[in-house]
């Protein structure tokens, strides 16, 4: 069992840094959501940021990769990204599309490359 | 039990099992237990955050680092929640009726309403959102254990493949999600300027890009309001 939970002081970093900073902007909508307009302009900024952030994420990943995914050459990571987007471009915008040409070209490319 | 039904409904149930099974195995490799990567779906329950939390800590950043560029992604739940609970609250609705409601809005949760709650009677809509959502934790909580047992197990071929599933199945939800030229721009930027921010090596190298090319975006929209207002 502990390995399953690992230390206990993990957890509770999980709750300072993770669970708190993400849940306090919910529980602010809870409380004072009734008085803001959706398409208010700080909305639209903040809308921005945060897609912005989430790009940079994603990019973070592709670019500085975790674990196994720091075995696949930087240009095939790159080229199945792009891949992918075509497909989904393709398929007009279907998610699906894109995530499963994307991971056969990385997966292929990889395979091929031994 | 009808929102929880709704699950099988949805494409998007697909791109969140294949989103949690690469966190799962995002986890994994970053040397977190798997008790850990289950308590940070059910109670973040946000996959940016939750990708954030994970790489930031599982490359060496402060708490305080983490929780900074956690706190701002999650900005984004706010107008999330302000808008949904709208279409949910009755006369007799209070405010911790909704609480759960508020906890298990994320984007997903977000897009599916509109689509399946015009057909739902407004008194049925908590309870339908309570199944629908926590339908989805569910499924999220299943694909983080076989995401973690495989990355465990697979080779690390079929392991880079899982990795891969979070970034390919966030930008194209991302921009599935694009709906004005601000949010591509911001897409964009956001993924030209990342690079660029980690050479500063800062700790919040993913704060600093994120706020440079949103306010762009922003810039960019004002702007074009400017001209549109100015023609007519």
């Amino acid at each position: 069992m502990s390995s399953f939970i690992g230390d206990w002081h993990a957890l509770a970093i999980l709750f300072v840094a993770g669970v708190i900073p993400n849940q306090i902007w919910r529980m602010l909508g809870l409380w004072f959501g009734g008085g803001i307009d959706e398409n208010s302009e700080l909305l639209v900024w903040v809308r921005a940021v945060a897609t912005a952030i989430l790009a940079g994420i994603i990019a973070q990943i592709v670019v500085q990769p975790p674990g196994a995914l720091a075995s696949v050459p930087d240009w095939l990571r790159y080229g199945a990204v792009a891949a992918g987007f075509a497909a989904f471009m393709l398929a007009r915008k279907s998610i699906f599309a894109g995530v499963i040409v994307g991971e056969v070209v990385m997966i292929a490319g990889k395979y091929w490359l031994g | 039990m009808w929102g929880a039904r709704s699950i099988g409904a949805t494409v998007l149930t697909l791109v969140l099992f294949a989103t949690y099974l690469g966190i799962g195995a995002l986890a994994h490799d970053s040397g977190f237990s798997l008790g850990w990567t289950l308590a940070s779906t059910a109670f973040v329950w946000a996959g940016p955050a939750q990708i954030i939390v994970i790489t930031t800590l599982g490359s060496g950043a402060t708490v305080l680092q983490s929780a900074i560029a956690v706190t701002v992604s999650a900005i984004r739940l706010f107008p999330m929640v302000v808008s949904v609970l709208p279409l949910m609250r009755t006369e007799q609705t209070k405010r911790r009726h909704l609480i759960l409601v508020a906890h298990l809005t994320a984007v997903t949760l977000w897009v599916e309403c509109y689509r399946f709650l015009p057909q739902v009677p407004r008194i049925r809509r908590i309870a339908f959102i309570h199944g629908l959502g926590l339908g989805l934790v569910s499924v999220c909580l299943v694909a983080n254990t076989i995401g973690y047992t495989l990355a465990a197990n697979l080779t690390p071929l079929l392991a880079a493949g899982m990795l891969m599933l979070t970034p390919l199945a966030f930008l194209f939800s991302t921009a599935r999600n694009c709906r004005e030229l601000a949010d591509v721009i911001a897409l964009l930027l956001g993924l030209l300027l990342f690079p660029l921010a980690a050479l500063l090596n800062s700790g919040i190298d993913i704060l600093i890009s994120g706020v440079v090319a949103g306010t762009i975006a922003y810039g960019v929209h004002r702007a074009r309001a400017g001209v549109v207002r100015v023609r007519a």
